[in-house]
């Protein structure tokens, strides 16, 4: 539902149908609405059986990169020669973004059931849920539930009556946004430098503590026990065309709407229409000027882009974007573009974790050009050396926040010059001081 | 060994097959590549953070760092092609935008892995106009090490050195982003015995021995392989000099010695080689007092004066003394009874460098203990100079007779010295003969693992002081007991032929990195 809004007729509703409900927080209120159904019938499979039903189901991660879920959990060893862990991602740090933030908020249980299926899939011992240091309160809500989940017997030696032992623990980040890479992740799990590794090896070989790990984003969690209890079918009929993005995707929608907030839609569902007929458009007056639709790492859409775009892995990539994690960030025509632009750079070169060259020196140069710009003190040739250093910042490094900072750079120039020709030319009156 | 141990790939058009493995960076070398680096050092872990070797891997969707990307059958790598060069170029001038082009008074200039890269494919010109540059001030980091932060490019080189090879976390990153730095312990610094090869792994002139700054421009220098000397385990250095002046020794890579490190005792363990004090010429004794002479006469004293000995003759020899000097010196005495020996200053107490096996600061300073037991000296200094007393001869090479008092030595009757400074008890010498030290001759030394290895000239002796091996093959001539030798090269073939443990070893063989003895217990 669009929490804190009514829900709205075309959404489809799966992960959000407790948003808003304080009961749903609590064991008993979880297990009244059909809560640890699907973990207790998990723990009576095999592991490869429940892989296998993720994979049926078209499940695709939920953090940004869409990759097949039950196909990541196929990547852990069959042969258990090391302990396995299992790392939820609840770092949800993306600007733009704050659906993870709901589900924990409202529907602790359903990530800690979702948590200990994947977890049982995989044969991990243990579950680090690594939540965002600035999320105090969903911490709060996370913590008593896990407590709960623990006293009640669904978690410990003995989960659900099975006799198989599940552990699992809550990480409190302390507010690193690059700590939601999920190599970095890891070493910040182990009490080092949250900086990303290089891959090679890649998790499901030698993750957190050099163990075989497997990292799920919080949403993609929450729907596996969904897909237990309704069948793989059942998530796959989710569909509006497209057979390769199938389910249901919360998308954070912030920015120039009337009715910002969390809307759960069926993949395949137009922009347009997410925000014309849920957000309410617009501010009145206004008129749409541009989209980022998956969160700030993404290329920015024109109104045109943003009207034909169709809400899945496959279409925002047509577009020319990504559907990253959902976070719909909507400009209207009062949105001075050069400015979003050097604001999202400036928080990319403020949270550059700075151990690769090109993303150290770069965001922040990025954000002085920018800035000199918008001082009314640029040049021409400066859009040309924004788009050259946005192209070397690009699939050169060690993990994309780099590319994060080029793309909406790039594609902000590409599709707004005028704007930043304005400042340039004068035409536009200078917004920031001079850099002394 | 095994052929399906080797994968064969092309670089640059050069097929190399190397050990599966094997990263690209290293499989080019064998191409005859250096492919530009920074944070990558063969000693070290893998960073994979500077992002400078990138290259061109044929089928790869994007460019790929060499340092961390194994070799596989059939890759074909192209290093300087469009891609890869416009990515270093930009690399390069990232690194630059923040790095000080102090170059004129930086120690590192000449030397600098910065400067090397942007002169070979670096923009002639900045884009980043009109900015100020990151400033932060300079910092003593202890030990011998200052940190320039201005000039850091965040390799992470001495981080890893300290956490990984040193084992003792006393840097690390601080801040982020283009905040970063190199940060260090608030209790500790770099006092550590081996944090002084930080200086020589920071591939810029952000981390600068204090003991060399603003000492000379690198490009003025001439370098040496050397052996150091200040201890048993044989690290090898080279040595250099300025205008004849030694002014500082650095690590030379040997992996089955120090690979690519040596301590900081070792490494400023150097000014004695400069002392203005030395023995330029040699002496004789006449009536008491020692008068300078020449070669010729101050030889044919010596030889005189083991001619006429007869029955018991001590050599005192020093543990630093070169093989072949402690060779010719049993050459020189070998009609006679000779007690011979040599002492070993001790430290007590290893500095190990714990992530490097095998290596570690000796309790053991001196360099050539293992050479002279090899040679049949025995280690007991104090039994040889009792013997002294009603000896014929003694004989001393290079020791500094260092608590050795007058009366020691008197019960003798004819002493002849080689040395290099003329301590009081020398005095009474009947000739003495002024040697070169380390740096000014070639010669071998044997390290604790019975290693012989190379050392080369570095400098010119002062005055007439002339090599021990020279000095001593000329009276093992004069005496009508062997060839006369022309090259410290001729010294160690005899040397080689005539001693067990040294068979089958030559200048040529030994080569730069030394040859270890066949067996143990050959001799002695």
């Amino acid at each position: 539902m669009g929490y804190p809004h009514k829900p709205h007729e075309k959404e489809t509703v799966v992960l959000s149908e407790y948003f808003g409900d304080a009961e749903a927080r609590s064991y008993d209120g979880w297990t009244k609405r059909g809560g640890y159904k699907a973990l207790k019938t998990v723990l009576e499979m095999g592991p490869s059986d429940v892989i296998e039903i993720v994979k049926a189901s078209g499940l695709r991660g939920r953090g940004g990169a869409g990759f097949p879920t039950g196909l990541k959990w196929s990547f852990m060893p069959k042969e258990k020669s090391k302990p396995h862990y299992l790392c939820c991602n609840a770092d949800e740090s993306e600007p733009g973004t704050f659906k993870d933030r709901e589900i924990m908020r409202w529907t602790p249980h359903a990530l800690i059931e979702g948590c200990a299926i994947a977890q049982y899939a995989i044969q991990a011992e243990i579950t680090y849920i690594y939540i965002r240091g600035e999320f105090t309160g969903p911490l709060r809500v996370m913590q008593s539930a896990l407590d709960e989940a623990y006293e009640r017997g669904a978690l410990g030696p003995d989960a659900m009556g099975s006799g198989k032992r599940l552990d699992m623990y809550i990480h409190r980040a302390a507010g690193a946004y690059i700590c939601g890479e999920e190599t970095a992740m890891m070493n910040s799990i182990e009490g080092r430098r949250g900086n990303p590794r290089i891959k090679p090896p890649f998790p499901a070989a030698a993750g957190v503590f050099g163990m075989p790990t497997t990292i799920n984003n919080v949403e993609t969690l929450a729907a596996v026990p969904h897909i237990i209890n309704r069948g793989p079918e059942w998530y796959k009929s989710l569909c509006l065309g497209n057979e390769r993005s199938v389910g249901t995707k919360l998308f954070s929608v912030c920015g120039h709407v009337q009715r910002p907030g969390n809307y759960e839609v069926t993949m395949g569902f137009p922009l347009g229409e997410l925000i014309d007929d849920m957000c309410g458009g617009v501010p009145s007056g206004r008129t749409l000027k541009a989209c980022i639709p998956g969160g700030s790492s993404v290329p920015i859409l024109n109104k045109e882009e943003t009207e034909s775009c169709i809400l899945d892995y496959e279409g925002c990539v047509e577009k020319g974007t990504m559907l990253g994690s959902g976070g719909v960030i909507v400009f209207d025509d009062s949105a001075d573009m050069v400015y979003q632009v050097m604001r999202l750079a400036r928080f990319y070169a403020h949270e550059s974790c700075g151990q690769c060259t090109q993303c150290r020196e770069g965001t922040a140069w990025t954000v002085r050009i920018m800035e000199r710009i918008l001082a009314g003190q640029g040049e021409m040739k400066d859009l040309d050396l924004l788009l050259d250093l946005s192209h070397q910042m690009t699939g050169t490094t060690i993990c994309v926040l780099s590319d994060s900072c080029a793309a909406p750079v790039e594609s902000g120039i590409k599709k707004f010059r005028d704007e930043f020709e304005a400042y340039i030319v004068g035409s536009r009156e200078p917004i920031m001081a001079a850099a002394g | 060994m095994a052929q399906q141990d080797l994968v064969t790939l092309t670089i640059e058009g050069v097929e190399v097959s190397v050990p599966k493995g094997t990263m690209i960076i290293e499989a080019a070398k064998q191409a005859g590549i250096i492919i530009p680096h920074y944070c990558y050092h063969p000693g070290l872990p893998i960073a994979g953070v500077c992002r400078m070797c990138l290259v061109e891997v044929e089928g790869a969707p994007k460019l790929a760092i060499a340092c961390a990307t194994d070799v596989a059958d059939g890759l074909i790598v192209n290093v300087f092609n469009d891609d890869a060069l416009a990515a270093r170029r930009s690399v390069l001038e990232f690194l630059l935008i923040n790095h000080p082009l102090d170059c004129p008074i930086c120690d590192q200039a000449g030397e600098c892995e910065l400067q090397d890269y942007v002169f070979q494919e670096g923009r002639s010109g900045t884009r980043y106009e009109d900015y100020a540059k990151r400033f932060s001030p300079v910092e003593d980091f202890g030990g011998d090490v200052l940190y320039v932060p201005n000039r850091c490019i965040l390799c992470t080189r001495c981080v890893r050195f300290m956490d990984d090879v040193a084992q003792e976390d006393v840097l690390n990153v601080s801040e982020r982003g283009d905040r970063a730095f190199i940060g260090i312990h608030p209790d500790k610094d770099l006092g550590h015995e081996w944090a002084g090869n930080v200086v020589d792994l920071c591939p810029v002139g952000s981390l600068i021995s204090k003991d060399f700054l603003h000492k000379a421009r690198v490009w003025e220098l001439d370098k040496t392989p050397s052996v150091c000397t200040g201890c048993s385990q044989g690290c090898n250095i080279n040595v250099d000099t300025r205008e004849n002046v030694v002014v500082r020794l650095r690590p030379r890579v040997n992996l089955e010695v120090n690979r690519y490190f040596m301590c900081d005792t070792g490494r400023l363990h150097y000014r004695w080689m400069n002392r203005g004090d030395r023995i330029e010429a040699p002496l004789v004794s006449q009536g008491g007092d020692l008068t300078a002479t020449d070669w010729d006469h101050a030889l044919a004293e010596a030889a005189q004066l083991v001619r006429g000995s007869g029955g018991r003759a001590i050599a005192l020899v020093s543990a630093n003394a070169s093989n072949e000097a402690l060779f010719l010196t049993k050459q020189l005495l070998a009609d006679l009874e000779v007690t011979a020996a040599f002492r070993v200053p001790r430290v007590e107490g290893e500095v190990p460098l714990v992530g490097v096996p095998g290596l570690a600061l000796r309790e053991e300073r001196a360099a050539n203990a293992a050479g002279a037991e090899a040679l049949g000296y025995k280690e007991d200094f104090d039994g040889a100079l009792r013997a002294a007393n009603g000896a014929s001869l003694v004989v001393v090479v290079d020791d500094d007779l260092n608590g050795v008092s007058e009366e020691q030595l008197s019960g003798a009757a004819n002493l002849i010295y080689l040395g290099t400074l003329l301590p009081d008890v020398a005095r009474r010498a009947s000739v003495v003969l002024p040697i070169a030290n380390v740096v000014e001759e070639d010669g071998t030394l044997t390290n604790r693992d019975r290693r012989v290895q190379r050392y080369l000239q570095a400098k010119a002796a002062p005055g007439m002081a002339r090599p021990a091996w020279w000095v001593l093959s000329e009276l093992v001539r004069e005496l009508g007991r062997g060839e006369v030798c022309a090259s410290a090269a001729e010294v160690f073939a005899a040397l080689a032929d005539a001693e067990e443990p040294f068979h089958g070893m030559s200048y040529d063989n030994l080569g730069f990195a030394g040859r270890a003895m066949a067996a143990a217990g050959m001799s002695v």
